[in-house]
């Protein structure tokens, strides 16, 4: 396959699975394996084009031109490349657990379900390997929509309440601040195509820049910064599934990757270092850290728990972002993996646990591991990984947005990175250890309940796995991430 | 025939109205506007071409030389203009044959599509002429015209709305044709290059000045310039369906045409940024965006909500023409072209939904999204284009807006344009909640999609919604070449 034809395919082989879902939709059997057969290609796809890439092969492709200088056109480099791989390999692995789940849990609409599932990684996909800002702009619209029936899945006024606050927000934003922002771009350079070093040195005023990234800043929604940052709770009452890949993997990093590559590519890392652009916007990054930790904290209910968690970290990656020091940049990136191996997991257990004992709240919990260890045991693995302990995947990414403090001198920076994880540890370490560890309440006995269905416990595993294998075998990710920081 | 050809697109329909009037009732009057409708869609495909290729045609009516007889100019931007009204007409008569069927009583639709082929003589009419009081003649054949077809809808408020829009709509002719007789009581012309020539020597009079108002009031009015819309929303809302898409997507135009031919042709360079009319259109455009928008998002009749919407369309194009700059009126340009497709598309959309419900208030159409899943995903791409997702015609017409906007550093006007945006998505959203979300009453649940004559036109349009998305080779290249041609705004 030439390279051109492979980029195509990633995006057009889930839009393809998903017409294939809906034709097949009579036979549910089938449809499943619509979805597994086109995830596997997928994965494969990407992988193929991971390896073709590091060996220095180059992917670039235009399909179309709207306006002079505005083109819906793709091109493979390291960061998109790194996001790519994370989405497309997780995807295979949801899919193994959303059939387990919807399964056993009766849902309606289960074709529905899974053709937006298809066509939201597509989107994502395309957001990946996206060579400007017009593509990556129209692909994070149409995520945002094609994830709608997802977040309103159930179709109750809770459900329809919460779709409203999603489309509102990520509309919004994106529309309102997003938007102008790429204008504002294009008005002063002519362009709005990625580039090494960034695009907007010696067109753009210096006294602007902070102004403009502001906009980018907030306008990109889905990255989740407070205040914009009530659509991912609201986006909670879809099925685990959806909250598992899309809204600890999919949607959101496509948020804080889009903020990454208008870092790298559009304003460049020298730029924000020599003219201090993101001076006072770290701090909203390291606010948001901070209070979404005690929020979550805060919550009882698991979902909201993890929600506030991933608000949280996903400020990790803005405040690497706008450290824009190599180091920085390299932990952001790497945390764009390590958070979605860790955090899917967790997002997994909680699913199986709702699948096995219809209990969402965290303090309905004790007793519980006894019945399920294996769900709490990966459960404990993804917290600690999160939590950013050897030997798991997260230390990486922490060690290096830490370095990125220390060598920008943002040492009340490195301090916050401190405090979070020990908040990560006060919200997310009781839940496995009153499973473990305390009696259950009021007398309750746990004799019939069972772990989850085997699908459901197969993809636990493999993300729980994969957490301790990226400690000691980083090195894809670490790679893309040296060359998306402009390291080799 | 190459010479004849705008003549040829008003005569053909102007003579064949008489004939489909006479013609025995059945189908046969449909075939025959059918055909005409193709015809001089096709003629103005050929004109545009021709205008692109061999610059403006100059066509003396009788062989009387201008200025002193009837002068056709066309320039790339009537022509492009001709061509949207030509189009449209072509798609929404295979729509026609169903929905008139239904929608108007027997005996009265060979008098239908004999006032449809009036009005469709009179809106190409405007386009072609060089001569402005030939604009008032073919105005008052479009205007009459359309307030029969308007009074042909099933409920009684048709017959008030058709009132209504009369009285506004001869008020507005008025107007227009005082502000004419001052301006030709100064220069003595009546065609539209001479009265360019000769109107720099008398700008300073405050004859002129009073004419220009008037002719601003006038068309303003056919225009449903915020706040001259009060006619609109009711004709659209009780109008038969094929009569709101085909007025919905071309008669608002016409008038933007008109309004961009008098100030930027007729009046010379700079008047408008010289006197407060480029302030004036500035600050109704976006009162108009805001106070509309917001109006559709409380409108309870998916008709009227789209009516109101439409009003805050027109809002963008005379924020466009308030700039009086080039990427202005390019804008403004575009947005005439893709707001034709896109509000084309979804009336046709909710017309279908009147078909098979004969109603289409909200409390109507819950549910109806499963049962008419085409129907459904056009109001969904339609509805994407006017909020102007990336990818669809809207968003085009967006971008250069804004940029417009940005140029001028119009801070307000930006703000303006992006709430416009979101303000869509809550009134399209309330339509798409209430089709999908909302549980279908026992009486939808037996509805079926609509009749493929119904779909496919719909889907032409929602196709092009999207083909112009990606490829503005014709839109955006059109534009700036007739914002070449009215050339006189300040770069």
């Amino acid at each position: 396959m030439s390279a051109e034809t492979m980029i195509l395919m990633t995006m057009l082989l889930p839009l393809l699975g998903a017409v294939g879902i809906i034709a097949t939709r009579r036979h549910p059997d089938l449809r499943e394996a619509v979805t597994l057969v086109t995830a596997s290609l997928v994965a494969i796809l990407v992988i193929i084009i991971a390896n073709r890439f590091l060996d220095g092969e180059e992917f670039a492709l235009t399909v179309a031109e709207p306006l002079a200088g505005v083109s819906i056109a793709f091109k493979v480099e390291a960061l998109g490349m790194l996001f790519a791989l994370v989405a497309g390999l997780l995807w295979l692995v949801t899919s193994i657990y959303s059939i387990g789940y919807m399964r056993s849990h009766n849902e309606k609409n289960q074709t529905r379900f899974f053709a937006a599932f298809a066509v939201a990684i597509s989107c994502t996909l395309g957001i990946a390997f996206s060579d400007n800002l017009f593509t990556l702009f129209l692909f994070y619209e149409l995520l945002t929509l094609s994830t709608y029936p997802l977040v309103t899945h159930s179709g109750t006024a809770e459900a329809r309440k919460g779709g409203r606050v999603y489309l509102g927000i990520l509309l919004g934003t994106s529309i309102g601040l997003f938007l102008l922002g790429i204008l504002i771009t294009w008005l002063v350079t002519g362009t709005i195509t990625f580039q090494e070093g960034g695009i907007l040195a010696g067109k753009l005023d210096p006294a602007w820049a902070g102004l403009l990234y502001a906009l980018f800043l907030f306008g990109i929604g889905k990255a989740a910064l407070m205040p914009f940052h009530r659509w991912l709770p609201a986006a909670m009452v879809a099925p685990t599934p959806v909250s598992a890949l899309l809204h600890a993997v999919a949607v959101v990093k496509a948020g804080v990757f889009t903020l990454l590559k208008v870092t790298i590519y559009i304003f460049g890392g020298d730029f924000i270092l020599s003219n201090d652009v993101t001076g006072g916007l770290v701090w909203v990054a390291a606010a948001t850290i901070l209070f979404a930790s005690m929020i979550a904290m805060s919550k009882d209910n698991l979902k909201a728990r993890l929600a506030y968690s991933t608000v949280s970290q996903l400020s990790y990656i803005a405040l690497g972002a706008m450290l824009a020091s190599k180091s920085a940049l390299v932990g952001a990136s790497m945390h764009i993996t390590m958070h979605a191996f860790s955090k899917i997991t967790l997002f997994f257990a909680a699913g199986a646990i709702y699948v096995a004992t219809h209990k969402k709240l965290v303090s309905e919990l004790n007793g519980l591991g006894r019945a399920m260890p294996i769900t709490f045991g990966a459960f404990l693995i993804g917290a600690l990984s999160i939590i950013g302990l050897p030997p798991f995947g997260g230390m990486w990414s922490k060690w290096y947005l830490g370095l990125g403090a220390v060598e920008t001198g943002q040492l009340i920076l490195l301090g916050v990175l401190m405090i979070s994880s020990l908040l990560n540890i006060a919200y997310l370490l009781p839940i496995p250890v009153r499973a473990f560890f305390s009696k259950p309440t009021s007398g309750e006995h746990y004799t019939e309940i069972k772990e989850a269905p085997k699908t459901i416990l197969l993809a636990m595993l493999i993300t729980s796995i994969t957490c301790i294998i990226l400690f000691f075998y980083p090195d894809p990710f670490y790679k893309l991430a040296r060359l998306a920081a402009g390291g080799s | 025939m190459q010479a004849h050809l705008s003549l040829l697109l008003v005569v053909i329909p102007l003579a064949a109205a008489p004939v489909v009037a006479i013609l025995p009732q059945g189908r046969l009057p449909w075939a025959v506007s059918l055909i005409v409708t193709s015809i001089c869609a096709v003629l103005a495909g050929m004109q545009l071409w021709a205008v692109v290729h061999d610059g403006v045609i100059s066509y003396e009516l009788g062989g009387w030389a201008p200025p002193w007889g009837i002068e056709y100019r066309i320039d790339a931007v009537n022509a492009f203009i001709a061509l949207i009204v030509a189009g449209i007409a072509a798609i929404t008569l295979p729509y026609a044959l169903l929905s008139t069927e239904k929608e108007i009583p027997e005996h009265q639709i060979p008098l239908f599509y004999s006032a449809f082929l009036l009005c469709f003589a009179g809106l190409l009419g405007i386009t072609q002429t060089g001569d402005i009081f030939n604009v008032f003649v073919f105005l008052e054949i479009s205007s009459l015209s359309s307030y029969a077809l308007i009074s042909l809808g099933r409920k009684r408020q048709a017959l008030t709305s058709a009132y209504q829009y009369l009285i506004m709509g001869t008020l507005g002719a008025t107007f227009f044709l005082i502000g004419v007789g001052l301006l030709y009581s100064q220069t003595g012309t009546l065609n539209m290059t001479d009265l360019a020539k000769l109107l720099p020597g008398v700008i300073e009079l405050k004859t002129v000045h009073t004419g220009f108002t008037f002719i601003l009031i006038g068309i303003a009015l056919k225009l449903a310039l915020f706040p001259l819309h009060l006619w609109l929303p009711n004709a659209y809302t009780y109008a038969p369906t094929v009569v709101t898409v085909f007025l919905a997507a071309t008669a608002t135009k016409v008038a933007v045409y008109v309004m961009l031919r008098i100030l930027f042709s007729v009046f010379p360079t700079g008047f408008v940024s010289a006197t407060p009319t480029g302030d004036l259109f500035m600050v109704l455009g976006i009162a108009g965006i805001i106070i509309a928008s917001v109006y559709a998002i409380y409108q309870m009749n998916v008709k009227r909500l789209l009516a109101y919407s439409s009003v805050a369309q027109i809002g963008y194009i005379a924020l466009g023409i308030g700039f009086a700059s080039a990427s202005g009126l390019t804008a403004s340009m575009i947005h005439v072209f893709n707001h034709a497709l896109m509000k084309g598309a979804l009336f046709m959309a909710v017309g279908a939904i009147v078909y098979r419900l004969g109603a289409c208030r909200m409390e109507n159409i819950h549910g109806l999204g499963r049962q008419m899943p085409w129907t459904f995903a056009a109001i969904i791409i339609g509805g994407l284009s006017l909020i102007g997702v990336p990818g669809t015609a809207g968003f085009i017409s967006k971008w250069y807006l804004v940029l417009a906007a940005l140029e001028q550093q119009a801070w307000i006007a930006v703000a303006v344009i992006l709430i416009g945006s979101l303000l869509a998505v809550v009134y399209m959203g309330k339509v798409i909640e209430a089709l999908y979300f909302k549980p279908a009453t026992e009486k939808n649940l037996s509805v079926k999609e609509a009749p493929i004559l119904l779909l496919a036109p719909t889907w032409v349009l929602v196709i092009a919604n999207i083909y112009f998305g990606l490829n503005t080779e014709l839109t955006v290249g059109i534009a700036e070449r007739a914002v070449q041609v009215l050339g006189a705004v300040a770069k």
